[in-house]
């Protein structure tokens, strides 16, 4: 796949889910072992083009995210590649004892794409929001984890994910017109994280689509004269923990900012490896705090949550002075 | 019925007694810890007739691509899928004896070992089915005419993503197919009609566009016939296997306390006496 300034400036704008569908085709049509399943949404997960250009590549198994995981399994069994993909809380939690036995417990390659998590479908409601998958799946032995930052690592993120050929969840966050975190090319290695600013008073860690609001805090806490490390913690299991260690040994204080709840996500998972770090620093983790609240627009819910740059900046002051 | 027919007919029932004395060394060996003994027996004909005669298996070699894949959905019923890996020379007979030990690679549930030729871990029910879907679009994929057998519960058949796969399976034309569905009319707390009344199954089975059939699922002659004669074209097949829990036995047939128990050494004596 051809990256190039364009191309980012046009998944950006499309947003990750339809980038996860071109990509996926271009896997496919160089790989004719790779599968995808997905459960009556192919037009979401920008899977139309493939779906019509690669017919035998592309399964759907109707609305039964429990029946799409067994398949998949039998597929993967068989030595196929199998992607699965359908809205986060249904990839997720529908067939969720189904990925624990057929993923997890017998091991099956598959890779899970959660399509639109977080909050970005807000005006529908808490059945298709989804607070809830990094925790529900990171207690499943053997799984890996990732939320891209924006659209290219997701681009990225399904590479590897696939080349890897390990049980993954990928976990999709932010709408289209999803800000650009990366303009160019990176190494993307699945579980090293990595510094998109340098800062020595605070490191803050995030994932998925709050990376770039982490970019934009870093800039406005600037001017409190506090300078602020921002790590892209793409991959949310295997956690990278080097990182962790040396943000305990070098900051003040250490922040985490997810779209998810603050129980069982990124804050958490790093929570568990800083508890056994001698003198670590304070640690601030923001998120959902585990309530169900109204519904509304993407905007409306991150101000409501306290996610947006200004808020963060707000709540890490409270905790600095 | 010919002369190979009879000799086939002879295999299996060998094959069965050989399985049955397995399945009551295992159970008597497991002592305190119990085994699901009922649900074994019952489809103890059944998976005899499949591994004795109608599946393609590589003798030493549980890998073979050639071979006909074979799925317990009702994976509590694990003693008959070990017995039957035993007799055609998967599992060592040494190793029944470890059945639910420490460290053992023979759990109350079966566990994905390609070397003793288990193929999946089962355990959670209704599950089977849907493996089976992906496992016969694979092999069609690859060109390959091997055919998929599941065997299910009755009980089993309360889950909801049973009923997901059933409708899948007709979907994609898979003929290579056949799922058996052990009716032996109780689950784990009494009889179906009591707990969830599973209705008229085979017209169940077949609204969802099944090749159904239903035949006595302790008549060998019966069992013989039907997988002699299965087609594996467009439509799946399915067997609604009506049959006794704890089959062979006066102190079990029929009694669902033997849906989980110890089998003791008094019984285990006298379940032999009575298979003379």
């Amino acid at each position: 796949m051809k990256i190039e300034e364009k191309n980012i400036k046009i998944w950006s704008v499309i947003g990750s889910r339809a980038t996860f569908g071109i990509a996926a085709l271009e896997i496919a049509k160089k790989n004719e072992n790779l599968i995808t399943i997905t459960c009556d949404v192919s037009t979401s997960a920008g899977l139309d083009r493939y779906r019509k250009m690669l017919p035998d590549q592309y399964l759907d198994v109707g609305i039964a995210e429990q029946n799409m995981i067994g398949v998949a399994a039998g597929l993967a069994s068989e030595n196929f590649d199998v992607i699965t993909t359908t809205f986060a809380p249904f990839q997720t939690m529908r067939c969720c004892e189904q990925i624990k036995v057929n993923i997890g417990y017998m091991k099956q390659n598959i890779c899970m794409v959660g399509l639109a998590s977080g909050l970005v479908l807000g005006p529908l409601g808490y059945t298709h929001c989804c607070i809830e998958d990094v925790g529900v799946l990171r207690n499943i032995p053997g799984l890996t984890i990732i939320s891209p930052a924006d659209s290219l690592e997701t681009v990225k993120a399904l590479f590897a994910a696939v080349n890897s050929r390990k049980p993954t969840y990928i976990r999709l966050t932010g709408s289209s017109n999803n800000p650009i975190v990366y303009k160019k090319d990176y190494e993307f290695k699945i579980g090293n994280a990595i510094t998109l600013n340098e800062g020595k008073d605070i490191t803050i860690f995030s994932s998925g689509a709050m990376v770039y609001q982490c970019l934009e805090v870093a800039k406005l806490i600037e001017k409190e004269n506090l300078s602020c490390k921002v790590v892209n913690m793409h991959t949310i299991k295997p956690l990278d923990l080097k990182s962790i260690d040396l943000a305990c040994k070098e900051s003040k204080l250490i922040v985490t900012v997810e779209e998810h709840n603050i129980i069982g996500g990124l804050g958490s998972a790093i929570a568990e490896h800083k508890a056994s770090i001698k003198n670590s620093p304070e640690m601030l983790i923001l998120g959902i705090k585990d309530a169900y609240g109204k519904s509304g627009s993407y905007n409306f819910l991150k101000e409501k949550h306290r996610l947006t740059p200004s808020l963060i900046v707000q709540d890490i002051l409270k905790i600095f002075h | 019925m010919n002369a190979i027919d009879q000799t086939n007919i002879n295999k299996i029932i060998k094959f069965k007694k050989n399985l049955t004395k397995n399945i009551l060394e295992m159970a008597l060996n497991a002592g305190a810890n119990s085994s699901h003994f009922g649900g074994a027996l019952s489809i103890a004909d059944i998976i005899s007739t499949l591994f004795a005669y109608k599946m393609k298996f590589e003798k030493n070699n549980p890998k073979s691509e050639n071979r006909d894949r074979f799925i317990l959905s009702k994976g509590h019923a694990c003693l008959a899928y070990y017995a039957a890996l035993c007799e055609i020379g998967f599992i060592k007979k040494d190793d029944l004896k470890t059945f639910e030990e420490n460290d053992s690679n023979l759990l109350g549930h079966p566990v994905r070992n390609m070397e003793l030729g288990i193929e999946f871990s089962n355990g959670s029910l209704g599950m089977g089915l849907s493996l089976a879907i992906g496992v016969a679009l694979a092999l069609k994929k690859k060109k390959k005419k091997n055919n998929i057998f599941v065997i299910m519960g009755d009980g089993e058949c309360n889950e909801g993503s049973v009923w997901e796969a059933l409708m899948a399976a007709p979907n994609f034309n898979l003929g290579n197919i056949t799922l058996i569905i052990d009716k032996n009319n109780f689950q784990q707390t009494g009889n179906n009609k009591s707990i969830m009344d599973l209705g008229n199954l085979k017209n169940k089975v077949e609204s969802f566009g099944w090749n159904t059939t239903e035949i006595d699922g302790h008549n060998i002659n019966k069992i013989y016939d039907y997988f002699k004669n299965i087609d594996n074209n467009n439509k799946p097949n399915a067997l609604i296997a009506n049959t006794i829990k704890g089959k062979g036995f006066s102190f079990s047939e029929n009694n669902n306390s033997w849906h989980h128990s110890i089998l003791t050494k008094d019984l285990y004596d006298k379940a032999l006496s009575e298979m003379k």
